[in-house]
């Protein structure tokens, strides 16, 4: 077994696993053109916005999306999506903004901030990515990643991301999260830097001793069971809505059909021939206005992705031995399996042997760990019944406009 | 719920129905009240068919009673359009549902596709029944009231089977030759009969498709709400909240099913009458052809002295009338037809849009007492928190 691995924390001053310090300190640091931030405390705040002190300080929008073209590794021209990330600090007493900086990430640059930010804080919830390909599709939404409703419905997702690391009291103090914001050049190749990758590993072996100790802690147990359901349910909730909004489109649409008939039968019709005209018309509108329906209900979707993400997200955490395994060796014999599985165990002994005298760092460890996934079943718990009240909304919205519509369509039938 | 007698629904006790009587196109008092109903199965060694039970009540003074119950099958609506058609070759007879529907059918007697024929049959009679002439047909009178066996025997009097092969053959003849001089006005008749037919067989489409398609969503929606449910299962603090949100969906399903139900009693019966409509009438506008062609052809030997000219310009005189005739008898029926056809498919679509208004104000409804629950719910929770 190699010797026990530097502690991976100390590197890059990433925020340490100690609950909150002074918020302000590095937040003034950070931002770069205030004094030090000791003086500016956010005495007398209550406690939502104290979890929220960057998002009064600074603003953060993702509020362009460009197309670019470029070369990749292997030097093959390739399309991709552009995304301008703008960040304002806010004055304090007056709320005006000032532009502070403005840059272009792509896609994988967020990927890249993602996967640092899953290993330096192993005992974090860390929020997930907008979708990388279009998923849950119905069959009139386009599958393609340079639509532009999907593209626009990504930015809104990256913005989202960001702001949630912004608004985390731990991650929204990480060095790389800050650099992400301000340096555009380079910043990959301080990433890479950091030597995350290597740590990934150890980091997951460590993580997976913790679980794996003889009586693992019953939360976490139940918190797996919790995010295998929430995952299933999502999923299969978004496979039936996609499949209802293509039937809603069909019922909407065919009605356009009558449109065209009666604009053609009034031709030959003398006293019904207005009536048809503009019942008609209002077909016509009925049958349209399923677009922009569709695609706020799209919007909602995306809310219960991020949560099925996130709960895709938990249940990798909680990954089993065996998982680990196939990820690790891939396919080989089974007597070379067992031999390996052998040491694994070994390890994963050693391992736990070292928890074990590291008694105290480990219940810090799960303090921490869980800590954050209450904040987390909170944040979920309103964000979900917002998510729930906002399709209420959607759909009264929608009803108002299908009355409209047949009551002057009515209007127009009965002067025929 | 207007006591139009071609609701099939209406009830059955004359009284009741003379006092309730909505006005057509006839001021007088109406005299002859027809249901179809009870579909019965009847099963012989060589066939299978189905009768249906037709009731008529009438205060007339030739119907030697005032109500009578007989049982026919299709064969015998055929049999008296046939007759119909023969003794007033230029009016518009109301049209039969199919024979049989290919499409979609798996048998031939399954529960939906009887149930869409009674209604068609008990339309049928009742159309008959409001025409100021057809009305008083001989065979119509027989049909409604004579036993199965004096039916029979009827339907065998009459032209036999070689004459009538004999008049099809020289009706096929005389169309054959083509019509010069249809005037103007039936020229115009003919054309719109044309247009009207396309289009009305479009709006036949596209309405079995909206149907088909709400049909298809609520499918979907039937498993979209229990989904909410399910997941309520497994969470605490969105429990209700989750629940509540199925209940809505639940009830937007009802809704639908009963929208969908509307469409088909209100819309897609009228529309397909009106194709079956527009098929007869193009029979009709080629009866009253064949017999301008008969004057024509006589004329035309007359004029070029081709066979025995001593009798033709008698028959001509004849001929003239029955042209005559037959032209103002269409003129009329065409203006009546024009003006029912209007006032059918205009209720017939402010039905329609009258069930979707009612669908949506329900689903509106459902919704909206959601977000208040949900907002009193919040103001229940915030004035707790406070100390």
């Amino acid at each position: 077994m190699e010797q026990a691995p530097r502690d991976p924390e100390r590197q890059l001053q990433p925020a340490p696993l100690e609950p909150l310090g002074c918020p302000d300190a590095g937040l003034g640091a950070a931002v770069g053109k205030e004094a030090a931030g000791a003086g500016e405390e956010d005495s007398g705040v209550d406690t939502m916005t104290h979890n929220n002190f960057w998002l009064k300080k600074i603003e953060i929008s993702v509020s362009e999306a460009e197309k670019r073209t470029g070369r990749n590794a292997m030097n093959m021209q390739e399309t991709y999506t552009a995304y301008l990330i703008e960040t304002r600090s806010v004055e304090h007493t007056d709320g005006q903004s000032v532009l502070t900086d403005s840059l272009w990430r792509r896609y994988s640059e967020f990927e890249l901030l993602r996967n640092y930010l899953l290993v330096y804080y192993p005992h974090i919830v860390v929020p997930p990515l907008p979708e990388k390909r279009a998923e849950f599709v119905w069959h009139k939404l386009s599958a393609d990643n340079m639509d532009p409703d999907f593209v626009e419905r990504r930015r809104i997702g990256l913005e989202n991301f960001l702001l949630r690391i912004a608004s985390h009291p731990i991650l929204c103090r990480d060095k790389i999260f800050y650099l992400f914001l301000t340096q555009e050049g380079n910043w990959k190749e301080t990433v890479n830097e950091t030597g995350f990758q290597l740590k990934a590993d150890s980091r997951l072996k460590a993580l997976n001793a913790t679980f794996r100790v003889k009586n693992p802690d019953k939360r976490f147990t139940d918190l797996k069971h919790y995010s295998d359901e929430l995952q299933s349910v999502i999923s299969h909730l978004l496979r039936v809505r996609a499949r209802v909004a293509d039937r809603l489109y069909g019922v909407y649409k065919v009605h356009g059909n009558y449109g065209r008939v009666f604009s053609e039968w009034s031709a030959i019709e003398k006293e019904m021939g207005d009536g048809l005209q503009s019942a008609g018309h209002h077909m016509d509108v009925y049958a349209s206005s399923i677009d922009d329906i569709l695609e706020d209900e799209e919007h909602y979707a995306d809310q219960l992705k991020e949560y099925l993400f996130y709960a895709e997200a938990l249940t990798v955490r909680t990954f089993s031995l065996k998982g680990m395994t196939t990820k690790l060796f891939g396919q080989e014999t089974p007597e070379q399996r067992e031999a390996r599985i052998k040491v694994l165990e070994e390890q994963i002994n050693e391992g736990e042997q070292q928890l074990k005298s590291k008694n105290l760092e480990g219940r810090e460890f799960v303090k921490n760990a869980w800590a954050d996934i209450e904040r987390f079943k909170e944040q979920k718990n309103r964000d979900l019944k917002e998510a729930l009240i906002s399709y209420a909304v959607m759909q009264i919205s929608m009803c108002k406009k299908g009355i409209q519509v047949w009551t002057n369509a009515k209007e127009c039938f009965s002067k025929m | 719920m207007d006591m139009n007698s071609f609701s099939p629904m209406m009830p059955t006790s004359p009284l009741s129905m003379i006092n309730q009587i909505k006005f057509e196109d006839e001021p007088d008092l109406k005299d002859l009240f027809i249901t179809v109903d009870e579909p019965e199965s009847h099963v012989t060694t060589i066939e299978t068919f189905i009768t249906y039970r037709i009731i008529t009540k009438t205060s007339r003074g030739e119907f030697d009673s005032s109500e009578f119950e007989v049982r026919r099958r299709y064969q015998d609506f055929l049999w008296l359009k046939g007759k119909l058609e023969e003794a007033h070759p230029t009016l518009i007879i109301p049209p039969l549902p199919e024979k049989f529907i290919v499409k979609g059918m798996v048998e031939r007697f399954n529960d939906d596709f009887i149930e869409t024929r009674r209604k068609a049959l008990h339309k049928f009679l009742n159309r008959i029944a409001d025409h100021p002439t057809l009305t008083f047909n001989e065979d119509f009178k027989i049909f409604l009231t004579a036993q199965a066996w004096e039916l029979s025997s009827h339907k065998k009097q009459g032209p036999g089977l070689l004459s009538r092969m004999g008049q099809t053959v020289r009706a096929v003849a005389s169309s054959m030759r083509g019509v010069k001089n249809r005037p103007e006005e039936f020229m115009e008749m003919n054309n719109f009969i044309e247009l009207f037919s396309q289009k009305i067989n479009l709006i036949d489409k596209i309405s079995q498709r909206i149907y088909k398609e709400e049909r298809e969503y609520f499918d979907e929606m039937k498993e979209y709400g229990p989904i909410h449910i399910l997941w309520s299962a497994s969470e605490e603090d969105l429990v209700d909240t989750l629940k509540d949100v199925a209940g809505c969906i639940d009830r937007c399903c009802k809704a639908t099913e009963k929208r969908m139900s509307g469409l088909s009693e209100a819309l897609l019966p009228v529309v397909h009458e009106y194709v079956l409509y527009s098929e007869m009438l193009m029979g009709v506008m080629k009866r009253r052809d064949q017999i301008q062609a008969e004057l024509d052809s006589k004329v035309e030997a007359l004029t070029y002295k081709k066979t025995d000219t001593d009798l033709l310009p008698e028959e001509i005189g004849k001929l003239e009338d029955k042209v005559e005739c037959a032209n103002n008898a269409l003129k009329a029926d065409w203006e009546r037809w024009k003006q029912n056809m209007q006032n059918d498919i205009k209720l017939a679509f402010t039905d329609m849009a009258e069930e979707n208004i009612h669908y949506y104000e329900q689903c509106l409804a459902t919704w909206e007492s959601f977000l208040t629950s949900q907002t009193n719910l919040h103001l229940e929770e915030t004035s707790e928190d406070k100390p």
